[in-house]
């Protein structure tokens, strides 16, 4: 039976096991990967199966985690690195940043890095400090590096294993919050391409464009408008870098309206770039501005605050009658 | 094993083909099998013993603080524990094992030194004059520190692996410049030691000859990892390399990291540079309450270091040379249940953080942004009051 029912991480789980299978080129590295499983367990059994060769408990050292991944990469490994928490990513960013992100281009293109880097990122789980940050944009924004996010189970298990196959440098976006949500997971399946946006839910007065854990809150948003006689579609962008803008495109042109949302703040965010070259590409099909829904300007709050903070139902759905107003 | 790659390296060195077997992991296992000496003074069985360089006189008194602060740091931590096991806390750090590293270390500051901790520094918190109930604040989520640093001298608990080795040292080479002889201090674990920032302190501190002491707390774990996955020489031995001191103390004798901790402070005031302190200790819990140690680690580990437990320890010398009676115990413990219950209650009565606490002191210097979104935020949420909700 090639349809099951996994919850996210365990479709992640799936995948890695299916990659190392696959090619003995791919590696696991990261912080408590090993025995424990990563805190998340989305590793859960590999070092089991795989031996402490593929699957490598790593020192406590970010920079030192994806800086060495780089030179296994150009010996010719594909390596898989966990960062345990979105705030813990920036020891690494240098070498993600002046290192991973260049070489390639510096070597005229006579070498390939095919790092993936697993980051849990985004909210809502109650945690402490630097635990629930969406630093996408910091990534995206920085040339040779490819950023997608996962929204469902299915795009968890086929996305990564395309991640892992992408020679170049993947950040690879888990929406840690939806770590527990079951979907069904077809493994036999023909995977879309990982940097196409997908159509989560078709409809014709507005479009809700969101990625990774806010997917799942602009479907419930548009379900809530549906029954106001609004019809809103939901476009899951899936990839941040690129960004596949012909698919908002056709959904804009259809729907005249567009909302991105995400987690991030939205001075500079995503948000910004999508709402640019949309106005660009569809100034004549817009009936309203392009409208951000996203985090604020100010480091990401207390557990207690979180819920004011995250774009919730409430905000998207005043989003969208602020659109259909105009 | 070595058959094979002593095989490998001879034919094929640098084809990617050839397997040499793991020879890292394979001699990593026991990279620490003949333990260097620990400062002792006070052994697993409460025997007071000498040492040649780090002997220290204390009175009756300060003895049985000593054991006070740690009982009643003890007493918090599982207060604390229990709170969120009740839904009251989102996650807790718990101390326990680590009692004597932390009050021994901490009661041989001055008020005028500067701490830089952790996570995980309950008993140093505790012995600056902290408010317990303040250190919750972080793990309930109505904040992201809950303190003035500079009322007592306690920088903020710091989450990011060793980042604040490097704010510690920074601020000892403040202390340099301004010509006073304060010492500053920065508490660390064993994971932490991997990371570029804790080098680059021991580089820095060394170079400017900085009045900081690096206070180590090697539990022997880091979540799942073991020290092994950290390093291949004793912790203390690091130092040496970056042109320093190091030296490893028992750091279940509350005496012998008092002793070593004094020494290496009045060292960094004579202006003599900083000293790394591996404190060689047990996490006895688990590494938050998230975390399963099940998982990871053998029961009978924890057996043998409950054999080491620091409190018992001063408890069986306090008693074998008569310094406290039985009615100190009782009072202490009266203390404790009182301490108990006045933490609980403070969580209990903590109250959520107003809303608009999101924008509040984002910067120093306002930002019009953020005034703007604050606006904007309070507008949204005043239409649901207008709304009846
Ligand atoms: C830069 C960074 N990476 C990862 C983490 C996640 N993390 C939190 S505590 C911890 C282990 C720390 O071990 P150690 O330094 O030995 O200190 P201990 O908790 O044992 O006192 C890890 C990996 C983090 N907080 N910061």
């Amino acid at each position: 039976m090639a349809v099951q029912k996994l919850p996210l991480a365990k479709a992640l789980n799936e995948s890695l096991r299916k990659a190392l299978e696959t090619d003995p080129k791919v590696l696991i590295m990261g912080e408590d990967v090993g025995k424990l499983g990563g805190v998340f367990r989305v590793t859960d059994g590999l070092q089991k199966d795989f031996g402490e060769d593929r699957v490598i408990d790593t020192p406590l050292a970010e920079s030192g985690i994806v800086g060495t991944a780089i030179g296994l990469a150009l010996r010719g490994y594909r390596p898989v690195v966990e960062i345990q928490f979105d705030g813990f990513v920036f020891p690494a960013y240098d070498q993600i940043v002046t290192q991973l992100a260049k070489m390639h281009a510096r070597a005229l293109g006579k070498i390939k890095l095919p790092v993936v880097i697993r980051i849990p990122y985004g909210g809502g789980i109650g945690a402490v400090e630097h635990h629930s940050e969406s630093p996408e944009a910091l990534f995206a924004h920085v040339a040779g590096l490819k950023v997608v996010s996962p929204s469902n189970s299915s795009d968890a298990y086929w996305m990564l294993q395309q991640a892992i196959q992408s020679d170049d440098p993947v950040i690879f976006f888990e929406p840690k919050r939806r770590y527990w949500d079951k979907g069904e997971v077809d493994t036999e399946a023909i995977p879309g391409e990982l940097h196409k946006a997908r159509v989560a839910r078709e409809g014709s007065d507005l479009t809700l464009a969101a990625y990774g854990p806010m997917v799942k809150v602009c479907l419930e948003a548009a379900a809530a408008a549906q029954e106001e006689g609004k019809s809103v579609e939901v476009l899951d962008l899936r990839s941040m870098s690129p960004i596949d803008f012909d698919a908002i495109q056709t959904s804009v042109e259809k729907t005249r309206r567009l909302v991105v949302v995400h987690e991030a703040p939205v001075f500079y965010g995503s948000g910004a770039e999508i709402a640019a070259r949309i106005t660009e590409r569809c100034f004549y099909h817009l009936e309203a501005p392009v409208l951000r829904v996203g985090g604020y300007h100010a480091p990401y709050p207390p557990a207690r605050l979180e819920e004011e903070y995250l774009p919730g139902l409430d905000r998207v759905l005043d989003a969208v009658d602020r659109s259909l107003a105009y | 094993m070595t058959v094979e790659s002593t095989a490998a390296r001879k034919t094929t060195r640098r084809s990617s083909g050839a397997k040499r077997t793991a020879s890292a992991s394979a001699g990593a296992k026991k990279s620490q099998t003949s333990e260097p000496e620990l400062v002792q003074l006070l052994t697993p069985e409460g025997e007071r013993v000498q040492h040649p360089e780090y002997d220290i006189d204390l009175s009756a008194d300060e003895l049985r603080g000593l054991y006070r602060d740690m009982v009643l740091t003890r007493r918090f931590d599982a207060e604390a524990t229990s709170l969120q096991r009740q839904g009251e806390l989102g996650l807790w750090a718990s101390l326990l094992g680590q009692e004597a590293a932390q009050i021994g270390s901490a009661r041989a500051l001055r008020d005028d030194d500067y701490v830089f901790p952790t996570y995980r520094e309950h008993g140093v918190a505790w012995c600056r004059g902290v408010d317990p109930a303040n250190l919750l604040g972080m793990f309930r989520g109505v904040n992201h520190g809950g303190w003035d640093p500079n009322s007592n001298n306690f920088h903020l608990y710091t989450i990011v692996i060793g980042s604040q080795t490097l704010h510690a040292t920074g601020y000892a080479m403040g202390v340099a410049k301004d010509g006073a002889d304060s010492a500053v201090i920065a508490y660390f674990g064993d994971g932490a030691s991997s990371q570029g920032d804790v080098a680059e302190s021991f580089t820095f501190s060394a170079v400017y000859n900085a009045p900081v002491v690096f206070f180590c707390q090697n539990n022997q774990w880091a979540i799942s990892e073991p020290t092994e996955k950290q390093t291949r020489v004793p912790l203390y031995q690091r130092a040496q390399g970056f042109g320093f001191p190091g030296v490893r103390v028992d750091g279940n004798d509350v005496l012998a990291c008092l002793a070593v901790t004094r020494s290496a402070l009045e060292r960094a005031r004579r202006g003599e540079g900083p000293t790394l302190v591996e404190a060689f200790t047990y996490r006895m819990g688990a590494h938050t309450t998230s975390d399963d140690p099940t998982k990871y680690r053998a029961d009978e580990e924890r057996e043998a270091w409950e054999a080491k437990d620091p409190i018992l320890r001063l408890k069986a010398y306090l008693e074998r040379e008569g310094n406290a009676d039985a009615a100190f115990f009782e009072e202490l413990e009266a203390e404790s249940e009182a301490l108990g219950k006045r933490v609980r209650e403070a969580v209990r009565s903590m109250p959520d953080p107003d809303h608009m606490a999101i924008f509040e002191n984002v910067y120093a210097d306002g930002h019009a942004l953020v005034d703007e979104e604050r606006a904007q935020f309070a507008a949204y949420q005043a239409s649901f009051a207008e709304e009846g909700n």
